[in-house]
């Protein structure tokens, strides 16, 4: 049984999220946390943190691993199947129909239509990260962490990894 | 056997050197495919990649797949598929399960208390970034009602996203082509539910 839910839980966000991998996470949160808790929002962040870490696409590698950590193997191999295969199956039979319908204004306002609630769970995803970090960090630490993130990551282009490296450090140092 | 090693460098190259999710890593399949490999040409490519776009899921798995079905038939699209998943879940399974061994140890408990805030500022910039393709695609005042009308369905109302999503897709195949009257209909719509 805990097949099917790994396998709807996965399948959801990929049949619902345009904007390719990242724009599935929240749905994915949306799932792994809110619906069947298997995980709490922090360890979904830790996780989320890891995958940011390591180059691929991120879809797979959260699939992968929460379908691991929930059911096994079988379960990883089932969440990679849900993430991948729906959309995957609708792009080899559908590529020829959607070429002639291309230049359709329907068809090109499909992708555009659902970015503002992609932005919505966006945000809402963040508004969670910051929550939980301001109950176990504190005030100070989460403004001071994120400033500093923001900085390096916008303003002097500091490679994703190095600062998630550099915060898991100063967590190791500092917030003990 | 040639081609299915070359699908497989191509799609485990792009894979393993790509940063930041499928998306960013489409520059990277597009020197395989089109330079490297030459399994196609500029138009063709870019062809698939918008055509990718108009569905959902994953984007990079589902160049992967494709592009590795155009070439080598099912078995090109399943050593596509491969080569560009399994290495990164593997490492990734691989760091976070050693990791999990030592989450009892305060300093371990520290490191994931100090990286939350750093994936909400990530999760922030993906947010303003995601505004910003929906006020440059929809025209500001179209994309603040859509924001507006997901924010109380999902947040306020506790919809299912899937749902919202699924009700602005059948909107925007299913109503007409007026400007003005789209906006409030689909608001309407996901409204009304």
């Amino acid at each position: 049984m805990i097949y099917l839910q790994i396998f709807l839980a996965f399948l959801i966000p990929g049949i619902v999220g345009y904007g390719g991998g990242p724009a599935s996470i929240p749905l994915i949160e949306h799932e792994v946390v809110n619906r069947y808790g298997w995980m709490t929002t922090s360890q979904f962040s830790e996780v989320l943190a890891l995958g940011n870490s390591l180059p691929g696409p991120i879809a797979t590698k959260m699939a992968g691993y929460i379908g691991f950590e929930v059911g096994g193997v079988v379960g990883s191999l089932v969440a990679l199947f849900a993430t991948v295969a729906p959309s995957l199956i609708l792009m080899v039979l559908l590529l020829s129909l959607i070429y002639r319908y291309k230049d359709s204004p329907r068809v090109k306002r499909l992708s555009k239509v659902v970015l503002p609630a992609v932005a919505i769970l966006m945000g809402t995803l963040t508004f969670d990260f910051f929550s939980e970090s301001y109950a176990s960090n504190g005030l100070w630490e989460t403004i001071f962490i994120a400033i500093l993130t923001l900085l390096l990551l916008e303003k002097w282009k500091v490679h994703p990894a190095f600062v998630i490296v550099g915060g898991l450090t100063f967590g190791a140092i500092f917030l003990v | 056997m040639k081609l299915y090693r070359d699908l497989f460098i191509a799609f485990f190259r792009s894979g393993i050197l790509g940063f930041g999710g499928g998306p960013s890593a489409i520059p990277l399949v597009h020197k395989e495919v089109v330079g490297t490999f030459q399994w196609m040409n500029d138009d063709q490519f870019s062809d698939v990649l918008a055509l990718g776009n108009t569905l959902p899921g994953p984007i990079n798995t589902k160049m992967a797949g494709y592009i590795g079905y155009r070439v080598g038939g099912i078995m090109g699209l399943i050593v596509a598929l491969i080569a560009a998943i399994l290495p990164t879940v593997l490492l990734m399974l691989a760091l976070l399960t050693s990791f999990n061994q030592f989450k009892d140890n305060p300093r371990v408990q520290g490191m994931t208390h100090a990286v939350v805030p750093i994936v909400g500022v990530m999760m922030g910039v993906l947010t303003w970034s995601f505004l910003k393709k929906a006020k440059s695609g929809l025209g500001w005042k179209k994309a603040s009602i859509l924001l507006i009308g997901c924010l109380i369905c999902i947040v306020v109302l506790g919809i299912h996203p899937g749902i919202v999503i699924g009700v602005l897709l059948v909107g925007a195949l299913l109503l007409p082509e007026k400007k003005n009257k789209i906006e409030v209909h689909a608001k309407g719509k996901s409204e009304s539910l």
